[in-house]
């Protein structure tokens, strides 16, 4: 009887040092989420109409240009909203002109429809837009990453989220300067030169005396702080709108310091950025040219001479740690739109210490107190029941590991309640064979009916609450997620340990006593 | 050891009076939750703003309120349970407008620390969630849907597994389990949050499972008893599945009063849930899931009965 024992025995011996393996050691395998480790999760959500508008104003601009080179005059080409922009006043003598550069410069982008007296309409395409929109937020995700995670080391996650396609998530373990976290992903990191044709001036109206208190269409006013040292009073600037060189142009950004020994951030420009900051130095010496970064003029100096270096510096206030994340983020290019912050959860690190230390003791109290009961309601058998359900736990952890899955806090009540469906599977058994025995089967019969009767009922079981787990899976977020995957695999783990374990062990008692011995259940 | 040996209890003779006390329990709670406005819904889902802070000297409610001056008129102040020494305090903002545009998300729980740290209160800060509109809305929705599909997904294994009248039952049972745990946690001033439902979703995998138990013993006892009516084949097979429900029932609810016990305060809701949706679901396959599947089945017998009644009075 009992011929396959041994490779039963292997199996599970197989099995578990292979889960031992797979955890050994725990500190290092076993991967720990948010909730337990401490450290910030955030969701943040891309306006990807900002990447939408600037696209239409772009190509407003663009246009206008084209028509210039051709000297073909317009009175206006404006965006009229985030898609779509108007051109007007196209002469009747240069429409057919006009058209063909018009299908040159826009037309993948944009339909265009005509309206009257010369004008034109042009509409940004669905499909273009939609690309645009699912582009900036890929560009944003790759930006932030390289922004919290600039070596690759840290165990930070950021992807997209949620199913309105604009959402995107940040985890960042263990992280404990959560604002100067947040700011380093926010900033925008638009770095501009724009040419000042006036100011400083402490208000906005000085600035527009000149111009008979109009602004100009291509000027605009920027706020700024005074270029004196130490003086940090509001000032405005009114520079030109389009800017002479923008951070695409930027190769690198490293922190430095400045001639007065401040930290600075110095970069490098790429080549094409080279030659337009040549062009623009060589035509305008003598001028001031605005250093603008996120819509503020950081500062204002005037043109010397011509500059054909690749090197330029940022100056002001800065602190040796704000020089060192502008040149983060300068690095990591700009986002392509603005960010607005939908969840925020932080957890100090000494939760996630109590939490780790309550969720092991409730574990093993758990653990302990079920035990107790198994033996004495059990005797013998719950010596099996134990030994089925510490297996189940251990491959359990193995089968965590090996999947990739990180434990969480209701990660470790899933744990808890595996032992509680360990319980279950085993009860259910020897439930059974108790009334098999009864009706005066012998101890071999009334095993193997147990197990074969009841085999059904835990697939049933097993099944309805896999159906649950797997709902639950999909719902949730990071710490429910854990709570499933681990129901999950407990449960998988559980079939294996309560029919193919506990079985066995049965088996091996019993082969170790004689024939119509009595079964201590 | 055992108990129940040999059980003969006519737990069927009772199916009423099981029916009219849930209806009565299940009635009253509903009733308690109108009342407050809908059930207690935690941060997770109405959004707003839940600091917690641990102070180095035992601090009561009242010093924080002070503390917080005029933010405490919207502010709920509890100290969290369990915590020894009354050092331990859950601050709970309301959502508040515009709060999603730039960084401003933040500014109700930059303004509780700087106010406890300005009233001298020096403060560690344990936790702090903050879920804007969008997320609550985008939550709830999902909540709900996730608790509906996995109904769903057990109603449709069942009904392949068992007739109808039977799988009607096990989800009626499902759904009075849920009910049952909804009204608890209004009762004992536990929150919904996603550790809840989480809770909840289990529960209807546990309940569906005792209650398969019984109704696969009911199929092999069918097989046996084929003479004897089914009141009393679900009478016999609810006895002789007793012990294991009850055995079951103690021993995850022991596991389960361990993590209540220790587990902390993050669990807290989890465990909570757990313990009384392990109690409900016993209950409810004891006395719900068979007694709703005795009424269905009756009453689609007796439909039989009448037509074949008329078949035989046609015939003659």
């Amino acid at each position: 009887m009992y011929k396959n024992l041994r490779w039963k025995l292997l199996i599970i011996l197989g099995v578990t040092a292979w889960a031992v393996w797979s955890f050994t050691p725990p500190s290092t395998k076993v991967k720990l989420g948010l909730d337990l480790k401490g450290g910030v999760h955030l969701v943040l959500r891309v306006n990807t109409g900002d990447a939408v508008k600037v696209e239409t104003d772009t190509a407003a601009e663009q246009l206008l240009e084209a028509l210039k080179t051709a000297k073909v005059t317009v009175t206006a080409s404006r965006p009229t909203s985030p898609t779509t922009f108007v051109v007007e006043g196209v002469p009747q003598a240069s429409d057919q002109q006009f058209r063909t550069i018009a299908d040159q410069q826009v037309n993948t982008a944009y339909e265009r429809e005509p309206g009257v007296g010369g004008s034109y309409t042009f509409r940004m395409r669905q499909n273009i837009e939609r690309t645009t929109r699912e582009g900036a937020v890929t560009q944003a995700i790759q930006t932030i990453e390289q922004r919290v995670n600039p070596d690759g080391t840290a165990e930070a996650v950021v992807a997209p989220y949620g199913s309105a396609g604009d959402q995107i998530v940040v985890q960042l373990p263990g992280v404990s300067d959560i604002p100067r976290a947040k700011s380093l992903i926010r900033s925008m990191a638009q770095l501009q030169y724009k040419l000042v044709e006036g100011g400083p001036a402490s208000d906005e109206k000085t600035l527009l005396s000149p111009h008979n208190g109009q602004l100009p269409a291509d000027f605009e006013i920027l706020p700024g702080v005074s270029g004196t040292r130490g003086d940090t009073s509001r000032v405005f600037y009114l520079v030109r709108k389009v800017a002479a060189i923008t951070g695409s142009d930027l190769r690198n950004a490293k922190p430095s310091l400045d001639e007065f020994n401040q930290p600075a951030v110095s970069f490098t420009l790429k080549s094409d950025g080279v030659t337009k900051f040549t062009r623009v130095t060589e035509q305008n010496v003598g001028r001031q040219l605005a250093i603008v970064l996120d819509g503020q003029v950081r500062s204002a100096p005037v043109i010397e001479a011509r500059i054909a270096q690749a090197e330029a510096r940022i100056t002001g206030s800065f602190s040796q740690q704000e020089a060192q994340d502008l040149s983060l983020v300068l690095r990591s290019g700009a986002l392509p739109a603005s960010l607005d912050y939908l969840e925020q959860r932080e957890i100090g690190p000494t939760l996630g210490r109590d939490s780790i230390n309550s969720g092991l003791t409730a574990s093993a109290a758990g653990l302990a107190l079920v035990t107790i009961f198994m033996f004495a309601y059990y005797k013998g058998a719950g010596f099996n029941a134990f030994v089925s359900i510490a297996i189940n736990l251990v491959v359990l952890l193995g089968l965590m590991v090996s999947w990739g899955s990180v434990l969480t806090l209701p990660g470790i009540a899933g744990f808890i309640l595996t032992i509680g469906m360990g319980v279950d599977s085993n009860v259910l058994i020897f439930e059974r064979i108790r009334e098999e025995l009864a009706a005066n089967k012998g101890a071999r019969q009334a095993v193997a009916a147990g197990f074969d009767r009841v085999f059904i009922t835990i697939v049933d079981t097993h099944l309805t609450s896999l159906i649950a787990a797997a709902f639950l899976f999909n719902f949730g977020t990071g710490p429910i997620r854990g709570f499933a995957t681990t129901l999950m695999l407990g449960l998988l783990s559980n079939v294996f340990t309560a029919v193919f374990v506990s079985r066995a062990l049965f088996e091996l008692q019993l082969s170790r006593k004689p024939a119509g011995a009595r079964l201590s259940i | 050891m055992r108990i129940f040996t040999n059980p003969n209890y006519n737990f069927i003779k009772w199916r009423w009076h099981a029916l009219v006390l849930s209806a009565l329990v299940i009635g009253a709670g509903i009733a308690t939750m109108i009342a407050r406005g809908g059930p207690p819904l935690g941060v997770d889902f109405e959004g707003g703003t839940v600091i917690v802070v641990r102070f180095a000297q035992p601090t009561g409610e009242d010093p924080v309120r002070r503390a917080l001056g005029p933010l405490s008129a919207e502010a709920v102040v509890q100290q969290t349970r369990g915590s020894a020494g009354e050092n331990e305090i859950m601050i709970r903002l309301p959502q508040r407008q515009g709060l999603e545009q730039g960084a401003s998300l933040e500014a109700d729980a930059q303004a509780v620390k700087d106010s406890l740290t300005k009233a001298g209160l020096p403060h560690e800060v344990r936790s702090t969630e903050i879920v804007g509109p969008v997320i609550g809305q985008d939550l709830k929705r999902k909540g709900i849907l996730a608790t509906l599909t996995a109904l769903g997904g057990i109603l449709a294994y069942i009904a392949l597994r068992f007739r109808p009248s039977f799988g009607v039952g096990a989800i009626v049972a499902t759904f009075h389990d849920i009910l049952v745990t909804l009204v608890m946690l209004t009762w004992f001033n536990y929150e919904l949050s996603l550790n809840v439902i989480a809770a909840i979703l289990t529960i209807t995998g546990y309940s569906v499972n005792d209650t398969i138990v019984v109704f696969d013993r009911v199929r092999e006892n069918q097989r046996l008893m084929r003479r004897e009516p089914l009141e009393q084949i679900v009478n016999k097979s609810v006895n002789q599945t007793l012990a294991r429900t009850v055995i079951t029932a103690g021993a995850t609810f022991l596991a389960v009063v361990a993590l209540y016990l220790f587990g902390g305060e993050v669990l807290e809701g989890l465990a909570f849930t757990l313990l009384v949706g392990i109690v409900t679901g016993t209950y409810s396959t004891v006395f719900i899931a068979a007694a709703i599947a005795i009424i269905l089945s009756r009453r689609s017998a007796g439909a039989q009965a009448v037509t074949q009644a008329q078949a035989r009075a046609k015939r003659v």
